[in-house]
């Protein structure tokens, strides 16, 4: 049984699970040092014939240990995410080259345009296909999301990508796989009745298996 | 029958909404066993999809206005009046009208189960089904057409009133009825609790009654307050909602820490540890808890300046509150402590809410919340904030409290039972969500494909789930031993510090036969300057005079469903009638004559 993170399959995952473990192990610790505190008192401490408490009511220095300690390390966490977020979601980080896709999801299912043989979307050559999103490892990819309806979620477990797809607002996700395979997008934001079903199947090829299947798919589609 | 009904006695005012919250928490955890029946294998067809989102949003629903919220507000009502030396709350007809209101409010909310067929559906079919967040524009009436938001948008609206009504009471009740000597920084902390709570309840409700006016406007007159192709944003709505959202999450657990720093110091014979910042975090906690919203949209697209101050602020409400778990284990520290259920549940709050407050720090980083958020980690993390913070706490309140509240001890025994079982189920139950989450399962899916390799993780949390039942049962076995064979409660079977322990239990109508002089923020206790209190006599020295009942509140809150009903049946004469029944009932109340 996998019962850890899902396959690490695009370049967010460095930067993303690494916050994830760098966390539980900071958190962790405060974990352990409050379970064992609380363990090692209430047995330590159990009531005894003949024992009497001992009567404090604080300690300031105490107090200000255990305010200062998490205050900085949270404040760090919070500008170590940050260094990674803008990375992530920053208005000015997808790249430049990156390949465009467009998505666009109702209720319950996702169309995925590509931009056909020149690369540019919003061409002659683009053409859509209902559930299946194709990208090249290897290379960034940047999708354009628009929603004909209600609220819906780009998910891909395995890419650490998320991104709502609000209606009347046009969003760019980006991402670059790495590992070929075949993957679910999922929506996961609550859109309805089929919001469980509403599935996508993600194929990452190496680039000249993408050449070829975007051939035969632009076919497929004109015909 | 009649004295009940018409009652305005804080005590049992108190008790009436613990029986009725507890009957909602009863109902909030059959939903809830259904949706883990529906979640125990993969590709399950236990319910249909349909009634599965009514079954999740009304567990949600349920689980926080009509179960948490109530519970804490039964202590409210019970407790805070004689931990302050008050004879009643300041405004006893209000209190019932509060309550009325209430429970009126969560049967309309939950009538949506039965009431089907008179909208032309099956049963279990127009219950709400968009979310307990509600988010628009799969709310609005194009994508929702059925009665089911307007019942919850309605119901919402009714118990809005009845917690804002507390909140105003309980402030003025706190603020000015203090028993003499008794300063602000005398009072307990979960009087102190209460009060931060009530402020966050008068300030963030107006919030979530606006978001649900426009909803309204919306759905029932073509508005467009959500609507984006007239140029609004679907994102107002969840800007109002997290608005009064996250402020909420700490209105349901402030009051559990409140119980949890009362139980500690008088099982571990100790002051709380750092009583003045105790206090000050939980204050701190209220005003910070206004400036986190937004972190519960991480994945919208706020862009990353707005991102990064909420994540900052996220990140730093976590301090005091962790200092307020370090001041609770200081308390512990060097105690005599005796391990009482109610002891159990509080150590247990204190082991339990940490792992929530933990996981809460990994979504508090944004690129780590782009993974969880929207999964079953969350939903992992909300339920070791929520039932292993705030329901371990309650049930502390209810052991250490229900002798004062009925006289009567609970059978230790069966609360360890209970305490148990209940501690192993919330594990077995929760803990693999984490898991389930992290491999990508998103909330409030109906069915998952076996390819997910979450299937294993979701029996052993179904089974986890029906622990929690069984743990249940045995608290309400507990219960009803308790009522004829529980064993009778002195004044005080605990040693307690506060003024409720210097009364009888339960206590008399008046509550205290002479209002005591406080002296010492542990009245009942010798402390380095202070010797403890005298308890007041057993009979008053002279007559006191307590107000008698009265059925206005009851026929004033009438009005407010009756209202309710008119937009949900499209029958405008109904908002009259409903309008008329709340008027008359407020003139009535406003001049019935004081002695009855």
């Amino acid at each position: 049984m996998h019962w850890w993170l899902p396959l690490k399959a695009s370049t967010f995952t460095g930067p993303i699970d690494g916050l994830f473990v760098a966390i539980l192990i900071i958190t962790g610790i405060a974990f352990v040092l409050v379970e064992v505190g609380l363990i090692w008192f209430i047995v330590k401490y159990r009531a005894r014939p003949g024992r009497k408490a001992f009567y404090t009511h604080g300690n300031t220095q105490a107090e200000v240990i255990w305010t200062a300690i998490p205050a900085v390390t949270m404040v760090a966490l919070g500008l170590i995410s940050n260094h990674y977020w803008v990375q992530i979601k920053g208005r000015n980080s997808v790249p430049p080259n990156a390949y465009p896709i467009a998505i666009h999801a109702k209720q319950f299912e996702w169309q995925v345009t590509y931009p056909g043989a020149d690369g540019t979307l919003g061409s002659a050559d683009d053409f859509t296909v209902r559930n299946q999103l194709h990208v090249p490892v290897g290379r960034p990819i940047v999708v354009h999301l628009s929603s004909e309806d209600v609220i819906h979620s780009f998910y891909v477990p395995q890419f650490r990508v998320r991104q709502d797809v609000v209606p009347g607002m046009d969003i760019k996700a980006w991402f670059q796989a790495t590992v070929p395979g075949t993957y679910e997008l999922g929506c996961s934001q609550l859109c309805g009745l089929g919001h469980y079903r509403m599935r996508a199947q993600v194929t990452v090829h190496t680039q000249d298996d993408y050449d070829a299947w975007m051939k035969q798919a632009a076919q497929e589609a004109s015909q | 029958m009649k004295s009940w009904l018409t009652t305005t006695d804080h005590k049992r005012i108190g008790l009436l909404y613990f029986w009725t919250a507890f009957v909602f928490f009863l109902l909030g955890g059959i939903e809830a066993l259904v949706i883990r029946l529906q979640l125990a294998q993969p590709s399950g067809h236990v319910v249909s999809a349909e009634t599965y989102n009514q079954l999740f949003t009304m567990h949600g629903t349920t689980m926080v206005f009509l179960a948490l919220m109530p519970l804490s507000a039964s202590f409210f009502n019970y407790i805070v009046p004689l931990q302050i030396g008050a004879r009643d709350v300041a405004f006893p007809r209000l209190n019932a009208f509060s309550y009325w209101v209430f429970l009126l409010g969560g049967l309309f909310l939950n009538a949506s189960w039965f009431v089907g067929p008179l909208f032309k559906a099956g049963m279990l079919n127009v219950a709400p089904d968009g979310g307990w967040f509600g988010y628009a524009n799969l709310t609005e009436r194009q994508f929702s057409p059925g009665p089911n938001i307007d019942f919850w948008l309605l119901g919402l609206q009714i118990l809005g009133i009845s917690s804002l009504a507390a909140g105003f009471n309980f402030i003025v009740t706190i603020l000015n009825l203090r028993a003499p000597g008794l300063k602000l920084m005398r009072l307990p902390v979960f009087t102190w609790m209460t009060l931060v709570t009530q402020f966050l309840i008068i300030t963030a409700f107006p919030v979530i009654t606006v978001g649900l006016v426009f909803l309204m406007f919306d759905r029932f007159f073509g508005a467009h307050f959500y609507v984006h192709g007239a140029g609004a944003t679907p994102l107002l709505w969840q800007h109002l909602f997290w608005l009064f959202g996250h402020p909420e999450v700490y209105i349901l657990i402030l009051p559990a820490m409140g119980i949890v720093s009362e139980v500690l110091p008088t099982f571990a014979r100790k002051p709380l540890f750092g009583y003045t910042v105790v206090v000050y975090s939980g204050i701190l906690i209220g005003f910070m808890g206004w400036g986190v919203w937004s972190h519960h949209m991480f994945a919208v697209g706020l862009g990353p300046i707005a991102d990064s101050v909420f994540a900052a602020t996220t990140m730093l409400i976590a301090v005091p509150t962790g200092v307020k778990i370090f001041n609770w284990i200081a308390t512990l520290w060097g105690g005599d402590i005796r391990g009482t259920t109610a002891l159990h549940f509080a150590v247990g709050f204190i082991a339990m809410f940490i792992i929530g407050g933990l996981s809460g720090v990994s979504h508090a980083s944004p690129p780590a919340d782009l993974q969880q958020t929207d999964t079953y980690y969350v939903v992992a993390h909300i339920h070791y904030v929520l039932f292993g913070g705030t329901i371990m706490g309650l049930f502390a309140g209810i052991y250490y409290w229900w002798p004062k509240m009925t006289g009567r001890l609970l059978s230790e025994p069966l609360g360890k039972w209970h305490f148990w079982l209940q501690f192993i189920g919330m594990n077995v139950a929760f803990f693999p969500m984490h898991f389930i989450g992290l491999l990508g399962m998103p909330r409030r899916i109906y069915t998952y494909s076996p390819d997910l390799g979450v299937s294993d993780l979701n029996l052993v949390s179904t089974v986890g789930a029906f622990l929690i039942a069984v743990s249940l049962l045995v608290f309400i076995a507990n219960l009803w031993r308790t009522r004829s064979r529980g064993e009778t409660a002195s004044n005080d079977p605990w040693g307690g510090a506060t003024l409720e322990w210097s009364i009888p239990s339960p206590p008399p109508v008046y509550n205290f036969s002479v209002i005591p002089t406080i002296t010492s923020r542990l009245p009942r206790w010798r402390t380095e300057l202070h010797a403890p209190m005298q308890d007041p006599p057993a009979t008053p020295p002279g007559p006191i005079h307590v107000p008698g009942g009265s059925w206005w509140p009851m026929v004033a809150a009438f009005g407010l469903p009756l209202m309710a009903l008119a937009p949900l049946t499209h029958t405008l004469w109904l908002a009259f009638v409903g309008a008329g029944v709340l008027i008359v009932g407020i003139y009535g109340w406003a001049f019935e004559p004081f002695e009855v």
